[in-house]
């Protein structure tokens, strides 16, 4: 028989404890919010924010957050907006990653520096000009700017590609050219399917930070009929000032489409974090 | 590919459509033809803004209208102005914040990394706040510590008097905290995932060795799991330092800037488009691109010199073993630690 340690003992109470106690933090200040978007506005004024609402039958909050702030307008430009640039931004970066990975040709060391020190300057910083370029080419109020402007400022899924080809084997290209493959049949018949989990891993990466993109979204997107989700959200702070039963049931209904994503994803989004180490 | 290329060349004069078929003129064709976009994209977005940036830093400006040379007075005055230079003060708070952040993710995922009854469970609950989008972020917080809501009832609840508890959001002794509170909340499940992520990529036959030679947790913790973690945690703290200075959301959605929590981005965002002082906003930026540059520098130096013992390589090769996933994610961070 194994002798159970007193120690160890209190090392497994306490383990538990402290991740008890953590995961209670990260849910709580959602756990309110909960409570309160199902709450009427008499029974918000009246009771404490921590009470139980009396039914959580009630969706009027949902509904005058939902109407008011135009969310479904969001949630539909925003989910346009992720298929393309994700889509875009997977081609745009493993066909960039292949050429640098893959050809020996001058200015290659150049153009793999350049993106390096791309990612050094933050994205707010250079916005500044952006904006002027942008105006002069007419991107500004189109939906088709804003995702031009997100899949040009995509350093991490180049990254992501860059490295994953490095482990992929110039073997395979080689018996395919033999086999009298093109390049392009090699990119895309052979190479492409392989690159699967890089892919996952850039789509959950790419995913998270477009979905929740609020800046550009709002500097390039200003007119309320092209309003994203985040911005539609963002609407909340004039008019509703201090009503936060509707305020609360607005951010819910935000928080579910990623909470339903990451439930059933969890494994790869886990995954995905890990390769992104870098940029998290 | 090689062969392929020297069996072709010997062939002298070919005309353009032979050459477009043979092996150079297809690798010149893809060449092209796969750059083309991602560099327009990197000049239009990312150089051609950085030079006018570097060029409207001399100009006093506005969107719209002339513009006239004042030379070095821009970055002088990012210096001498009270809003600009001390708003790099307040990324400390962020940066404490951040240190605070990377030792609670340790922390929780070692105590993680020696198998604990529905860990599922756990990661998902302190993971999915990063999920939650910067906006959203700001409202959830925004009530949280609102006076008499959600913070100041909990302390109540466990016997605090209110007048007792400080105004989380307008003392200006304790905002700042506040609000990279919020940042921590936000991050540290996700610096779990990946500092769990690199700990599970030690083999486990390391572990059972260790304690067949009657090694307890805190000689495991020490001598197995914190060397293979060294490189993603001290990247991390430099990532931090980065991460610091360019903090937004938190000040920008919550408080607006006001009550001395404005941060450099939220003050140079102010300027550039509440008050359109394009040339003074594009010196701000400089100012802080070389602030980051010298950071990344030191990054580079510190990993040339601390890390030239081997330990990377080791994890590495444990990494080969695993399943090609698992293998590729962590590829991507320890190469990435050398490149970024």
């Amino acid at each position: 028989m194994k002798k159970v340690h007193i120690g160890s003992v209190i090392f497994s109470i306490a383990k538990y404890v402290f991740l008890i106690a953590a995961a209670f933090v990260a849910i709580i200040p959602v756990c309110v919010c909960i409570l309160t978007a199902f709450k009427t506005t008499e029974e918000y004024n009246t009771t404490s924010v921590l009470d139980f609402p009396q039914s959580f039958g009630y969706f009027e909050n949902f509904k005058i957050a939902f109407e008011k702030a135009n969310m479904l307008g969001g949630f539909l430009r925003t989910g346009i907006v992720l298929i393309v640039v994700l889509a875009a931004s997977i081609f745009i970066g493993s066909m960039l990653a292949y050429v640098l990975n893959r050809f020996k040709f001058p200015g290659n060391g150049l153009i793999q520096n350049l993106f390096m020190f791309a990612s050094l300057i933050p994205g707010i910083a250079t916005q500044v000009t952006v904006y002027q370029i942008m105006y002069s080419l007419g991107l500004i109020n189109h939906l088709y700017g804003y995702m031009i402007v997100l899949m040009g400022t995509d350093i991490i899924s180049i990254y992501i590609f860059l490295q994953f080809f490095e482990n992929l084997p110039v073997s395979l290209d080689e018996s395919a050219i033999m086999d009298g493959c093109t390049y392009f049949g090699v990119f895309f018949k052979i190479l492409f399917p392989l690159l699967k989990p890089a892919i996952v891993t850039s789509m959950v990466l790419k995913g998270v930070s477009v979905y929740n993109e609020y800046y550009m979204s709002n500097l390039y997107l200003q007119v309320p009929e092209l309003r994203t989700i985040s911005t539609a959200l963002y609407t909340f702070t004039g008019p509703y000032g201090n009503q936060y039963n509707y305020i609360c049931a607005g951010v819910i209904i935000t928080i579910i489409p990623i909470l339903v994503l990451f439930l059933v994803f969890q494994k790869q989004v886990y995954g995905g974090m890990a390769a992104g180490a870098v940029k998290g | 590919m090689n062969e392929n290329e020297a069996y072709v060349r010997p062939k002298k004069k070919r005309s353009f459509s032979e050459w477009f078929k043979s092996g150079d003129g297809q690798r010149a064709t893809v060449i092209i033809v796969f750059l083309f976009i991602p560099l327009l994209l990197l000049l239009l977005f990312t150089y051609i803004p950085f030079l006018k940036m570097v060029q409207f830093s001399f100009y006093d400006m506005k969107y719209i209208g002339g513009k006239t040379f004042v030379g070095l007075k821009n970055y002088i005055e990012v210096f001498q102005r009270s809003d600009c230079f001390k708003s790099l003060f307040v990324s400390v708070y962020y940066m404490l914040g951040a240190i605070v952040q990377l030792a609670l993710a340790l922390f929780f995922a070692s105590l993680m990394v020696f198998g604990v009854q529905g860990s599922g469970v756990f990661k998902a609950a302190m993971f999915f706040p990063y999920l939650i989008c910067g906006i959203a972020v700001g409202f959830i917080f925004k009530f949280f510590y609102a006076r008499g809501f959600v913070l100041d009832s909990l302390l109540q609840m466990i016997g605090m008097n209110i007048e007792n508890i400080p105004m989380w959001l307008q003392d200006q002794k304790i905002n700042n905290i506040s609000l990279a509170a919020t940042s921590v909340w936000r991050y540290t499940g996700q610096n779990m995932i990946l500092f769990l992520g690199a700990m599970m990529s030690v083999d486990s036959e390391l572990y059972e060795a260790a304690s067949l030679d009657g090694a307890n947790r805190w000689h495991q913790f020490l001598y197995i799991i914190l060397p293979s973690i060294k490189s993603i945690v001290v990247l991390n703290i430099i990532l931090s330092i980065s991460g610091s200075l360019s903090a937004f959301e938190p000040p920008y959605v919550i408080t607006n800037g006001t009550m001395g929590t404005g941060t450099y981005f939220v003050i140079m965002n102010r300027l550039a488009h509440e008050n359109q002082k394009v040339g003074l906003a594009c010196a701000m930026a400089i100012v802080l691109l070389v602030i980051i540059i010298l950071c990344t520098i030191a990054q580079k130096l510190f990993f040339a010199y601390a890390f030239d013992d081997g330990t990377d390589d080791e994890s590495k090769a444990a990494v080969r073993k695993r399943k090609k996933a698992a293998k590729v994610a962590l590829k991507a961070q320890q190469g990435g630690g050398s490149t970024v």
